[in-house]
């Protein structure tokens, strides 16, 4: 497994400061994300790795009072440029909740809705099939086959998330955003999502927030761990959990402090 | 393991025990369990208290009520042999046949009759009501006019009221003389939910005001419900929140306690006099009522919206719906339950609304039924008003069973918005 990224980076982020109101969330943040790769951010809770999260797909648009400054580009894209299409990009830039939040419609129209509202199916045997590989590729089709029509509430907390990851993956998007996807999730449903993670790597650049360092270990190639707003350090994973270059990351992932 | 290390734990057991069986613990356990059925009690008693004014208030109406869907009938035996009476019943409409009959005097046949038969003061058993009835009946089959038949035709309200066993004394005594011949019979009163107010108690009915509820109701709902519903929408996912979004939003929640007279008296100056829309018609009272429910629904959708687990916003933006799509797609399916109930809610107070139709001329005596939004009309509050008022004692029955009427509307009002609940929890 290369740790260093040969190809150009798939999103970039330039001196990014985010404010809520007067306070300030994130302090001069700049990371590169690769295709190739699985992101992980770690750092204590508070520490900005979710609002930095959702910068990137533009969702603390959504936040009353919350600014962005600095530079965030999707393969060279300016995304908060004002010629950029927000609903687009969210389709581009997928994203999967702490929580598992299904629509509380059938397991087959949560699949299909973003499809549908995309126009990326003309018929419907084509949108089948997109829901199929979606829920093939989110390891939940062989679960589900029997039952699309019942509701996506209906499912255990990890299949619900599953279906969250089939929902994002089923616009074919270009990046797949994880807000600590495993957080409300116990031990065998985490797994689960883990492996998936490892089989989506290389289709999509995944970005996944944690709290869990050995899942981030697990699952990433690059980690950064960030701290009070700031990225204390980013690199290869193995180099910060074997060979961190800061005081504080060894102290964070020691578990000294957080 | 010996014996010395082992005491102190059974000290220790023994201490924590004392202190839970203590007479204190013991008596707080007690008044604990004495709050708790205290409560249980009061809670009941405010139950039962409900529920007993409820049923007391159903029970009076039924029981005053009730009797105004029936109708007290006398026979009368009619010769129209030689009475020159006679219609062409192929080629007359209904009402041109009864005109006709009138003409003829077909009136004074059966005061004639009447009189025959029971007396100087048969003349008194008959009204209105019975004339109607009796060319109704002779319209239906107009061969009678050859034969002496024998008709039972609706008797005047005295007759009635006694026959109800409330009459004055003179009544009485032709009711007892009436039965006692065999003569009387009741039935279901048609008049009653088939005509119009009028100045007879036998003949005015409730149908024209219903009538012009239903066409008022009409009217409030096709305005009140989707200016009220977008407004909410705007308010909740839309709105800046800023100081403009809070005085507007204050500013709606103090015109839902706005005394309903007021709107009358709004819609008088606006509707009547600045747009000079048509007095007293469904059309009018239907945009004062609006104006009255309008804030209930905002407040009621914008609770609904509100309710809407942020998670499914999310959700929805996160695979790249846009902010109508989120909320037609998403916010608004979820929130029309509560939607529906607060706009039920609202249409109920508009239903029962009196004050501010008042102003706008729905008190005028209306004795047809309104055929349009503009036509005069009246509603059935505002008709229990006008009925509580007259001195006949046919109207106070007239009243009471206009109250029952107005309470089955309501009541399958309620139960529509229920059912229309339960389809739309059941989709999502």
């Amino acid at each position: 497994m290369t740790t260093e990224p040969n190809t150009a980076p798939k999103m970039t982020a330039r001196g990014v400061n985010v404010f809520y109101g007067d306070k300030q969330a994130i302090d001069d943040v700049s990371i590169d994300v690769y295709r190739d790769h699985v992101t992980a951010f770690i750092g204590p809770s508070g520490c900005g790795k979710s609002t930095f999260l959702r910068t990137l797909n533009r969702m603390n648009d959504t936040v009353a009072g919350a600014r962005v400054t600095g530079d965030i580009r999707l393969d060279g894209e300016d995304i908060y440029a004002p010629e950029m299409d927000v609903v687009q990009l969210r389709a581009r830039v997928g994203m999967v909740f702490q929580k598992p939040n299904p629509f509380p419609k059938s397991i087959f129209d949560n699949v299909a809705y973003g499809p549908k509202i995309h126009g990326l199916a003309t018929s419907k045997s084509e949108l089948e099939g997109i829901v199929e590989s979606a829920l093939t590729r989110a390891g939940l089709w062989g679960e589900v086959k029997d039952r699309l029509q019942d509701s996506g509430t209906a499912l255990s907390g990890g299949q619900q998330q599953r279906l969250c990851i089939a929902r994002a993956i089923a616009v074919d998007p270009e990046t797949v955003l994880m807000d600590e996807p495993c957080s409300a999730l116990d031990p065998i449903a985490t797994a689960k999502i883990e492996e998936l993670i490892h089989e989506l790597r290389g289709r999509y650049a995944i970005v996944i927030v944690t709290h869990n360092m050995q899942q981030a270990a697990r699952v990433s190639q690059r980690t950064a761990f960030f701290h009070l707003g700031k990225i204390v350090e980013y690199g290869a994973t193995t180099d910060i959990f074997t060979n961190p270059r800061e005081e504080r990351t060894k102290d964070y992932i020691t578990g000294r402090y957080g | 393991m010996n014996n010395a290390p082992a005491s102190p734990p059974v000290g220790a057991a023994a201490s924590v025990e004392s202190r839970w069986a203590s007479p204190e613990m013991r008596a707080r356990i007690r008044r604990r369990y004495g709050a708790e059925r205290r409560f249980k009690a009061v809670g009941l008693i405010a139950v039962l208290m409900s529920v007993g004014f409820l049923a007391f208030l159903l029970g009076t109406m039924a029981w005053s009520g009730l009797s105004g869907f029936s109708q007290t009938r006398v026979a009368l035996p009619v010769d129209f042999r030689g009475s020159g009476l006679s219609i062409d019943a192929s080629s007359m409409t209904k009402a041109e046949a009864m005109a006709a009959l009138n003409q003829q005097g077909l009136g004074d046949l059966l005061q004639l009759s009447a009189t025959s038969a029971y007396g100087a003061q048969g003349e008194s058993y008959f009204g209105t009501a019975a004339k109607e009835s009796a060319a109704a009946a002779i319209y239906d089959d107009p061969s009678m006019l050859q034969r002496q038949v024998e008709l039972v035709l609706p008797a005047t309200s005295p007759i009635d009221v006694a026959a109800k066993g409330e009459g004055d004394a003179a009544s009485e005594a032709a009711v007892a003389r009436l039965e006692a011949a065999d003569k009387l019979s009741s039935g279901l009163d048609t008049t009653f939910l088939s005509s119009a107010d009028a100045t007879d108690p036998t003949v005015a009915g409730i149908w024209g005001a219903l009538k012009g509820s239903l066409l008022t109701m009409l009217v409030t709902l096709a305005l009140a419900f989707p200016v009220g519903v977008l407004a909410a929408v705007y308010l909740e996912e839309y709105a800046p929140k800023n100081r403009l979004t809070d005085i507007i939003e204050v500013s709606i929640n103090n015109l839902a306690a706005v005394p309903s007279i007021i709107f009358g008296l709004l819609a008088l100056a606006l509707f009547i006099n600045a747009f000079g829309l048509c007095q007293g018609s469904p059309l009018v009272g239907g945009l004062t009522l609006a104006l009255m429910t309008m804030p209930v629904i905002v407040i009621a959708g914008r609770n609904a919206i509100k309710a809407v687990p942020p998670s499914i916003r999310d959700a929805a933006l996160g695979v790249g719906a846009s902010r109508v799509q989120v909320v037609f797609h998403h916010v608004l399916p979820l929130a029309l339950p509560g939607i529906l109930t607060g706009t039920i809610i609202g249409m109920a107070r508009a239903l029962g609304e009196t004050a501010p139709l008042l102003l706008v001329g729905m008190r005028a005596f209306v004795g047809g039924t309104p055929d349009g939004l503009c036509s005069s009309a009246t509603v059935l509050p505002m008709q229990i008003f006008l009925w509580s008022d007259e001195v006949d004692r046919g109207f106070v029955e007239n009243t009471s069973t206009a109250i029952i009427v107005l309470l089955i509307v309501l009541l399958s009002m309620n139960a529509a918005a229920i059912i229309l609940r339960n389809r739309f929890e059941k989709r999502w």
